[in-house]
C-alpha cells in the first residue's frame, strides 16, 4: 500500500466573498510528518478544511494520493475520507457520548461489533493519549487539553492512512505536549506509510516532529521544504519566525490610559 | 444600504420562498434517512424519550386547565341558552378537533423544538457535526431522523393524552364543581364524537410534529449559516426564530387542515 501524499496547487479559498488562502502551493509528502506552519489566523485550519472537503476550493486544486478532490464525486470522496483521521481545535468531541464512546465512534457506527470488543478498543486508543481512566467521563468534564488528546485518539483510532491535527499541542502543558509529539512520532514509526500532518506555530514540537514543513503567510505558501532547509533560508519573515521575533514593523505594544478613565477608574478601586 | 421599497419587498419574498424551499429539502433528506438508517430504532427510542416522556408532565398540567377552563367558560354560555347539556359536545370537540393538537405542539415546540434547535445548534458551532461528516457518519440521520421519528409517535400520542385529560378537566368544572347531570356530559361527547373528528385531530398532530421539528432542526443545522449573528448568538437566536416559526406555521396549518377537514 503506498503512501498518499497532498499537493497544492494555486489553491484559493475563504469563507463568503473573503478570501483567506489565496495562493498555495507545494507537496506534503506520503509517509512523513508536516508541519503547516503560520501565525494564529493566517488560514492554517481553513487549510485543513480544504483537505478534509468541509468546503470547496475557491480556485486551484488538491490532490491527494494522486487524485483531485476538487473535480471527484461525492461518493468517490466520501470513500477516500474514510481513510482520513481527523483532529479538529477544539476537539469536536459529541458531547452526549462519554469518552470511550467518542473515542471508538467510527468503528462503532460503521462496524457491527460487540460492545466489549469496542470497549477495549476504547481503551487502548485513550491509554495512547493517556487518558484511560477518563473513558466513561463526558467531555464537558473533561479540561481543553484533555478533549484535545481525546479527539487526537478519535482520529487514531481507525488507523488512518491520513492524520491531520489542528495544534494538537496547543493549550497542553510542556510535558503533556511533549508526549503527544513523542505519540505523533510514535504512530510515525509504527505506520510508516501513514501521512501525517500537523498544524501548529509551537516552534519546540515543529524542531522535534517535523519532517517536512508548509509555511503559510497572509494566505500563501511562502516555504515548502524540509525541516532543514527552512533553517537554512534566508527569507527574512522565516527567520524572524523561528527566532520569535516580532520585528521592527510592530503595531502591538503597551500605551497609556486615558486620564479621566484612569480617574474614574481608580476612585472605583478605592470606593 | 439604498434601497427603493420594491427591492426590499422583492428580496424579503425571494428569501422566504428559498427558506421554505430549503426546509422541505431537509425534511425530505431526514425522511428518507428516517428509513435508510439501520440505527434509527435505539436512537428514536431515546428521542421520544426526551421529546415525549419528558414533556408527559407539561401537558397534564396544561390539558387539565385547559379543560377545566373550558368547562366553566362553555358553561356559562351554554346556560344562557338553556342548553348546558350540550357541555359534552362543545368541550370533547373543541379539544379533539382544535385544541389539543395546537396547544400540545405549541407546548412542544417550547419544551422540546427550542432544545433540538439549541443543542444541534451548539453541534455546528463547535465543529461537532463536521467532525460527523468527516468520520463519514451522515449527520441527518444521526441527528435529524431520529426526532423526526420520535415527533412522530411522541405529538399524536401526546395529543391524546391532552384530549382525554381536557376532558376530565371539563368532567371537573361541570359535573364535579357546577352539578350538571353526569350522564349528559359522556352521553352528549359519545353522541357527537365522531371518527372523522378523531382521525383530524391526529392528523393535525402528525402534521404539526413534522413541522416543529423540521422547521427547529433545519435552525439549529444552519446556524452557521446565519447572518444576523455567529456563535453563541447565533444559537440564541436559531432557537428564537425556531420557536417563532414553528408557532406561526403551526397556526397557519391549523387553518388550512381544518378548512380541509370541514
Ligand atoms: N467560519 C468562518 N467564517 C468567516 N471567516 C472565517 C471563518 N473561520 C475563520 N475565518 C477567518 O479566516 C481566517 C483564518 O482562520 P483560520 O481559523 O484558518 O486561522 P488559523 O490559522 O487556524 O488560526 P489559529 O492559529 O488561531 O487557529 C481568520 O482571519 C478568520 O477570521
Ligand atoms: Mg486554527
Amino acid at each position: 500500500m503506498a503512501s498518499w501524499d497532498i499537493r497544492f496547487d494555486r489553491l484559493q479559498a475563504g469563507y463568503g466573498e473573503r478570501r483567506v488562502l489565496t495562493d498555495v502551493n507545494g507537496v506534503l509528502p506520503g509517509g512523513a510528518v508536516s508541519v503547516i506552519l503560520g501565525g494564529s489566523g493566517c488560514g492554517k485550519s481553513t487549510l485543513l478544511r480544504q483537505i478534509i472537503g468541509l468546503s470547496k476550493p475557491m480556485g486551484g486544486s488538491i490532490v491527494i494520493g494522486g487524485q483531485d478532490i476538487s473535480t471527484m464525486d461525492r461518493k468517490a470522496f466520501r470513500r477516500l475520507r474514510r481513510h482520513m483521521g481527523v483532529l479538529f481545535q477544539d476537539g469536536a468531541l459529541l458531547g452526549a457520548l462519554t469518552l470511550g464512546e467518542n473515542a471508538v465512534l467510527p468503528l462503532s457506527e460503521h462496524l457491527s461489533l460487540p460492545k466489549d470488543l469496542l470497549r477495549r478498543e476504547a481503551l487502548r486508543v485513550l491509554s495512547m493519549v493517556g487518558l484511560a481512566e477518563f473513558i466513561d467521563y463526558y467531555p464537558n468534564e473533561l479540561s481543553g487539553g484533555m478533549r484535545k488528546r481525546a479527539g487526537l485518539a478519535r482520529a487514531i483510532v481507525a488507523e488512518p492512512r491520513i492524520l491531520l491535527c489542528d495544534e494538537p499541542t496547543s493549550g497542553l502543558d510542556p510535558i503533556t505536549a511533549a508526549r503527544m509529539d513523542d505519540l505523533l512520532l510514535s504512530m510515525h514509526r509504527h505506520y510508516p506509510d501513514m501521512t501525517i500532518v500537523v498544524v501548529s506555530h509551537d516552534l519546540d514540537s515543529l524542531e522535534r516532529i517535523a519532517g517536512h514543513v508548509l509555511v503559510l503567510r497572509d494566505g500563501v505558501s511562502s516555504f515548502c521544504g524540509k525541516l532543514e532547509e527552512l533553517r537554512k533560508a534566508d527569507d527574512p519573515y522565516l527567520r524572524q519566525f523561528l527566532r520569535r521575533d516580532a520585528g521592527e514593523v510592530n503595531d502591538c505594544g503597551a500605551q497609556a490610559m486615558d486620564g479621566t478613565v484612569a480617574a474614574s477608574l481608580k476612585r472605583w478601586l478605592e470606593s | 444600504m439604498k434601497d427603493n421599497i420594491f427591492a426590499a419587498v422583492g428580496r424579503t419574498f425571494l428569501e422566504a420562498v428559498g427558506f421554505m424551499g430549503s426546509v422541505a429539502i431537509f425534511l425530505f433528506e431526514g425522511l428518507v434517512q428516517t428509513f435508510a438508517s439501520a440505527k434509527i430504532f435505539p436512537r428514536s427510542l431515546r428521542q421520544i424519550y426526551v421529546i415525549g416522556h419528558k414533556s408527559l408532565f407539561l401537558i397534564l398540567l396544561i390539558s387539565l386547565f385547559c379543560g377545566m377552563v373550558l368547562g366553566l367558560q362553555g358553561y356559562y354560555t351554554l346556560i344562557k341558552f338553556g342548553s348546558v347539556g350540550f357541555l359534552g359536545a362543545v368541550v370533547s370537540l373543541s379539544l379533539i378537533r382544535e385544541l389539543g393538537p395546537v396547544l400540545t405542539a405549541i407546548m412542544l415546540t417550547g419544551r422540546a423544538g427550542s432544545s433540538m434547535t439549541a443543542e444541534i445548534g451548539v453541534m455546528r458551532i463547535t465543529d461537532q457535526i463536521d467532525a460527523l461528516d468527516v468520520m463519514d457518519i451522515n449527520s441527518m440521520s444521526y441527528l435529524v431522523s431520529p426526532r423526526l421519528a420520535a415527533s412522530l409517535v411522541s405529538f399524536p400520542l401526546l395529543t391524546a393524552v391532552f384530549d382525554v385529560v381536557g376532558i376530565v378537566g371539563g368532567y371537573l368544572t361541570g359535573v364535579a364543581m357546577l352539578n350538571m347531570n353526569q350522564g349528559a356530559y359522556f352521553y352528549r361527547i359519545s353522541s357527537s364524537v365522531s371518527m372523522d373528528d378523531i382521525v383530524c385531530g391526529f392528523v393535525k398532530a402528525v402534521v404539526f410534529g413534522l413541522l416543529v421539528t423540521t422547521v427547529c432542526c433545519h435552525q439549529g443545522y444552519y446556524t452557521h449559516r446565519r447572518r444576523d449573528s455567529v456563535g453563541p448568538e447565533a444559537v440564541g437566536n436559531a432557537t428564537t426564530s425556531g420557536v417563532v416559526i414553528s408557532c406561526v406555521l403551526i397556526l397557519a396549518s391549523d387553518y388550512v387542515l381544518t378548512s380541509i377537514f370541514l
